[in-house]
């Protein structure tokens, strides 16, 4: 018998917007300026809220916090492109995607406070809470975008994670699984060249992590993930994709620009001279530079947009440390289970210094 | 009305029942569409409810993991994980996922969904098919576990757990699915989960046990001389302290009788909890019939594990002989 090539595979990138704000036409998206001057605040917003999260946790009010400075194309450019049903399925590091969906940086901040507060969504807000174990939230998004194919409607689910996390059995069980059900789902990889201190390269021989969706028999494509036009024109179309039963792997090239959380140090495990590189590659300054060239924004706007971000942040520093004040500690109690099981009564009575533990 | 039924077939008409009661509800697993479950738990199910039934790729942490998903965006998705061994690659989901859903949203979500595994020892199977990590389950808070002992209880509880708001790990003694046949209603039949029963009333000493134990336990009952207690607890976590509290308080001596191993076993916990609600009741230490202390040997040697009537009775006897 003869041997022959029974699969290849090729991987599409995309970029539309280039580092210097000018643009390829051809590809560029029809997008209202309302909507991109709504993507180009909601990008400034989450750098400022990631500056003033970083100040807030150096003087011990808030615990550990992983900024998403340099992501912010690729997180609100995707987030953008979300239906109102559509659901999001965040890993930790993603403020601007929340922010984009309406999430207040009161409740972001209240998380990193140690609060459950901050977590506090629900089936109408179509979020899940943050998710710290890397790469579990993939499978979440699969059975979101799945009940959306059982019901037969039209919204989908979109999971973000990391490069590390597409190492984890998990995303590749989430794409696999996404596929043999049609579920309506998009995954966006943000490869931001870091696992904490481990890059991209030692992560897998794979060339892209685009790729790994083709032995998930789905589709990936590569997007510039600092370009927040590209990614926006590439989750438009995964998402149209996914509500027909197709789901989508996107992987956006970005770089952590910050710290992995305030806990690390970028210094020991890389060079100033990439980081510099990076920082060229800025996906705020580009997105700025392409606006101000289409006229959408002046001086005076960009002004007035900073002011408002302080008084926003303002509130949102207060509202936080007000629900930190009003945080009750038996709540623990109250949300373990629907109806407190008589044992777990018990101790909670006991943990009021009402009660003890003698049933007698 | 009722029928005669084993458990396997009562887990399986209760599926339907749920199925035709509650439109959210749910089937998916590894081989539970068209093979209908490597035990025909699921069988015939995919016919009459053609959308609802789906066989999943292989991978139980994606199981579990779709689970969450889908009971946060209203489905009560009800997942079977062939062999409970196998739930073990799903853990992680089960801990850090469906089990606190609930209380990192602060209630905002809840995780409604029922993981079915069939579990425990005696059929001849293969390693990894014959473990009962009940005491790991119910050390997750959040989680539930429900351990059925019969057929009729099959039903009762499994209905219980797929309408519970709470994730449920619902555990099928394999022992029992074909071994026992007994009276099923076939109406609307629920047994509320956190109630424990008594199986047999005695005077002179309490004997917990529930699984393929129970059934084993109420026989070893023939053969000593005394008036025993057989509490089944049904549902492992949250457990009814009270009835057993209250039957200790009645005989004053205690054995627990599980087929997992005694360290840190769920017996460790049933006779903490009756030292501190009845300590100056007992009239002598509690005693444990467990499984050893090592991993389940392979099917050669798991009557050597096993508890037996044979040493269910010993152990009953010292407590009554002390």
């Amino acid at each position: 018998m003869p041997r022959t090539t029974v699969a290849e595979f090729s991987v599409e990138s995309l970029e539309i917007l280039a580092p210097d704000g000018s643009v390829d036409e051809d590809l560029e998206p029809s997008l209202s300026e309302e909507t991109l001057f709504d993507i180009y605040r909601t990008m400034r917003r989450a750098r400022r809220l990631d500056e003033r999260a970083v100040a807030l946790q150096r003087r011990g009010e808030l615990g550990t916090y992983a900024p998403g400075t340099g992501q912010e194309a690729a997180q609100v450019g995707s987030a953008a492109a979300l239906a109102e049903d559509d659901w999001v399925v965040p890993a930790f590091r993603e403020q601007a995607a929340l922010l984009t969906r309406g999430a207040s940086m009161g409740s972001i901040l209240a998380y990193a406070m140690g609060l459950e507060e901050g977590a506090e969504t629900s089936a109408e807000d179509r979020a899940l809470p943050p998710a710290i174990p890397v790469g579990s939230q993939a499978l979440h998004a699969v059975g979101i975008g799945w009940a959306q194919a059982i019901r037969d409607e039209d919204a989908a689910a979109i999971a973000y994670f990391g490069d590390g996390a597409t190492s984890t059995g998990d995303v590749y069980e989430a794409l696999n699984s996404a596929g043999a059900y049609g579920a309506h789902t998009v995954f966006l990889c943000q490869n931001n060249q870091y696992a904490i201190s481990t890059p991209r390269e030692n992560q897998t021989r794979a060339g892209t992590l685009a790729q790994k969706a083709v032995a998930a028999g789905i589709d990936g494509i590569q997007v510039d993930g600092n370009d927040a036009l590209a990614v926006y024109e590439a989750t438009q179309r995964a998402l149209d994709q996914a509500r027909e039963g197709n789901p989508v792997l996107v992987e956006a090239l970005t770089y952590r620009r910050s710290m992995h959380t305030t806990s690390d140090d970028p210094r020991k495990y890389r060079e100033e001279e990439e980081e510099v590189d990076w920082d060229r590659k800025d996906p705020i300054a580009r997105f700025e530079a392409y606006l101000r060239g289409r006229g959408i924004l002046t001086d005076e706007r960009v002004e007035e947009l900073a002011a408002e971000i302080e008084a926003e942040l303002e509130d949102a520093v207060a509202d936080a440390r007000e629900t930190a004040a009003e945080a009750d500690p038996a709540d623990m109690f109250e949300y373990a289970y629907a109806e407190t099981p008589p044992w777990l009564e018990r101790q909670a009575a006991a943990s009021r210094g009402g009660g003890d533990a003698d049933g007698e | 009305m009722a029928s005669d039924l084993r458990l396997v077939e009562a887990v399986k008409a209760t599926l339907g029942e749920e199925m035709a009661r509650d439109e959210s509800v749910v089937l998916y697993g590894e081989d539970v569409g068209v093979a209908g479950g490597v035990f025909r738990a699921t069988d015939g199910l995919l016919d009459e409810f053609p959308n609802r039934v789906y066989d999943s790729p292989l991978g139980e942490s994606g199981i579990v993991g779709a689970g969450v998903g889908l009971a946060a965006a209203g489905m009560r998705p009800v997942a079977e994980i062939q062999f409970q061994s196998f739930l073990y690659q799903g853990f992680a989901q089960l801990q850090q996922h469906a089990s606190r859903l609930r209380s990192r949203s602060r209630g905002g979500f809840s995780c409604p969904i029922t993981i079915r595994t069939p579990y425990g020892g005696g059929i001849h199977a293969l390693e990894h098919h014959s473990e009962s990590f009940e005491s790991g389950f119910a050390h997750v808070p959040g989680l539930k576990v429900v351990i059925p002992s019969s057929p009729a209880e099959g039903k009762g509880l499994l209905a219980a757990s797929i309408r519970d708001p709470d994730p449920v790990v619902f555990m099928e003694p394999t022992r029992l699915y074909r071994s026992l046949r007994e009276s099923v209603p076939d109406d609307d039949h629920v047994i509320p989960l956190g109630e424990a029963t008594v199986a047999e009333e005695g005077a002179d000493v309490t004997v917990v046990a529930w699984g393929s134990m129970l059934q084993r336990t109420l026989s070893a009952v023939d053969d000593v001389d005394a008036d025993v207690e057989v509490v089944n607890p049904r549902t492992i976590y949250p457990l009814d302290t009270d009835t057993i509290t209250e039957s200790v308080k009645k005989t004053g001596r205690c054995v627990v009788v599980h087929e997992a191993p005694e360290t840190a076993g769920f017996g460790a916990e049933i006779v903490s909890r009756i030292t501190e609600t009845a300590f100056y009741h007992l009239e002598a230490p509690p005693e444990r019939v467990t499984g050893y202390d090592v991993p389940v040997p392979m099917f050669a040697r798991e009557d050597a594990y096993l508890p037996d009537e044979k040493r269910i009775a010993a152990g009953i006897r010292r407590a009554v002989e002390t």
